[in-house]
């Protein structure tokens, strides 16, 4: 049966907690599913390109199905949401693995946070950031739509997204000396560098806004 | 404002319900997992830990359904540990819905593992669980060893040096058990939680010895852990995780309220 909503699966890594929340979420309203069909993605009315693990590994099985195509498809057509390396993944490069190309859906690159990070008062800060930090929205948005100012998401990340135009950056969230692109927006395609399937109260609103989106 | 300190709650699971064993003796039920796993959702943790301690292979099975059980309930992160000792293990537990898992025991006997895992699965989901004891006497220089076998069997390895190499070879954190101190209610082993912290520069959890609430602020201020577990002072309801969240911002931590 055709899925309103595809997890689009491309062979990296764990796909079922957002699989799971959206599940919880679209309550029955809206069929989820997990798929590498390029029909079932193409169908689709919404679609999600998750993402954990190394940039290089995710560009190279990206390819490898040939999933491609059908992916900037949807970007140029369809409500999209991109998550953790499945935003990174967006941009144009990432200096993770020595530098991977990208996308290049959205201009910009994915930086290291380094593994000497400090904040101001020169404690050393970890290198994942890994936990729950304040994101704050810098643009109104249908996906921010009930969702506080300075609210916590679950973050598990070493390299992020500085991007070149401010205009799309929706969100952003401070660790330590940086300033990152917590979330990105423009036109049908969203993304964030947090774990929305795992932030609790506040990323399940996310989620539930995306579902609803109409871009 | 920056990152927060998280609070883990800690379920050991044996033959399907949560129990605690206090010194090791006197086991006690605490319930059932995905009724435990509800509640601390619900009450606002940071993230849910689940400890397999079952000793007997055929009831492994159990486990993967009511991990899939709890992760259809939790919208938190959820690690699993006990038992993960190959590739196959850590896939059927994230497509089961856990989002990290806990390599103890098979990290000591294999350390090439703990690579494969990172290098597979990325190192976001792999936790090495270290289980530390104090071996210098009173007034020598600290020194920590990894014990395996739930405490009973030293390995001559130095903690601090260990937990470097796991990191070397992928761990995206370490779960730092006091053997000392599990089940004692007095409080973590600060040395080695600081020594390691500082060795290392991906998060280190406190796990062992929670008896109150100002043991949590001392891990993190003293010991300097990014998270701390505990389990007993949750499961018998001596305290919530609002009140030992609000007792930590109180002393001036960083808390998700």
């Amino acid at each position: 049966m055709q899925p309103d909503v595809v997890i689009i699966d491309y062979g990296m890594g764990n796909l079922h907690s957002a699989h799971k929340a959206l599940e919880k979420v679209a309550a029955g309203q809206q069929r989820v599913a997990i798929s590498s069909d390029p029909e079932l993605i193409r169908k689709a009315e919404r679609v999600i390109l998750p993402g954990v693990g190394a940039i290089r590994d995710c560009m190279a099985e990206m390819d490898k199905t040939g999933l491609i195509p059908v992916i900037r498809e949807c970007l140029s057509s369809k409500p999209f949401l991109g998550i953790c390396v499945g935003f990174q993944a967006l941009m144009e490069s990432s200096e993770e693995n020595g530098g991977v190309p990208c996308l290049g859906h959205f201009a910009g690159q994915v930086k290291f946070f380094g593994n000497d990070l400090r904040d101001a008062s020169g404690e050393r800060l970890k290198v994942p950031h890994m936990g729950w930090s304040q994101v704050h929205p810098l643009l109104q948005h249908p996906l921010w739509q009930d969702i506080p100012d300075a609210e916590r998401f679950y973050f598990v990340h070493s390299y992020y997204v500085q991007a070149s135009h401010r205009d799309q950056v929706l969100a952003r969230c401070d660790y330590g000396p940086v300033q990152l692109d917590a979330a990105m927006a423009a036109d049908n395609v969203a993304a964030v560098q947090f774990h929305p399937e795992k932030s609790a109260t506040a990323g399940l609103k996310l989620l539930e806004n995306f579902l609803n989106w109409k871009p | 404002m920056g990152l927060a300190k998280r609070i883990i709650p800690c379920l050991d699971v044996d033959k399907g319900r949560v129990v605690k064993g206090v010194n090791f003796v006197g086991i006690r039920d605490a319930g059932n997992p995905v009724e435990v796993a509800k509640r601390y959702n619900d009450q606002g943790a940071d993230e849910i830990t689940f400890l397999d301690i079952t000793a007997s292979h055929e009831d492994r099975g159990t486990t993967v359904e009511m991990v899939e059980e709890i992760a259809g309930q939790v919208f938190i992160p959820l690690t699993v540990g006990g038992g993960i000792r190959t590739c196959e293990d850590i896939r059927r537990m994230l497509n089961a819905g856990a989002d990290k898992v806990s390599i103890n025991t098979a990290a000591v006997t294999n350390p090439e593992f703990v690579q494969e895992a990172a290098e597979r699965f990325g190192s976001q989901c792999i936790v090495v669980a270290i289980d530390a004891k104090k071996v210098s006497a009173p007034g020598e220089v600290n020194r920590w060893e990894i014990f395996t076998h739930g405490g009973r069997k030293a390995t001559g390895l130095d903690a601090v040096q260990w937990a470097v190499k796991m990191v070397e070879l992928g761990a995206g954190e370490l779960l730092l058990t006091s053997m000392d101190r599990d089940g004692t209610k007095n409080g973590f082993d600060l040395g080695v939680t600081r020594a390691i912290s500082d060795a290392v520069h991906v998060p280190v959890i406190a796990s062992g010895g929670v008896g109150n609430l100002q043991h949590l602020v001392d891990g993190v201020k003293q010991g300097r852990a990014d998270a701390v577990l505990a389990a007993s002072i949750f499961h018998f309801g001596q305290h919530t995780v609002p009140e030992a969240k609000r007792f930590m911002a109180e002393q001036g931590i960083e808390m998700r309220l």
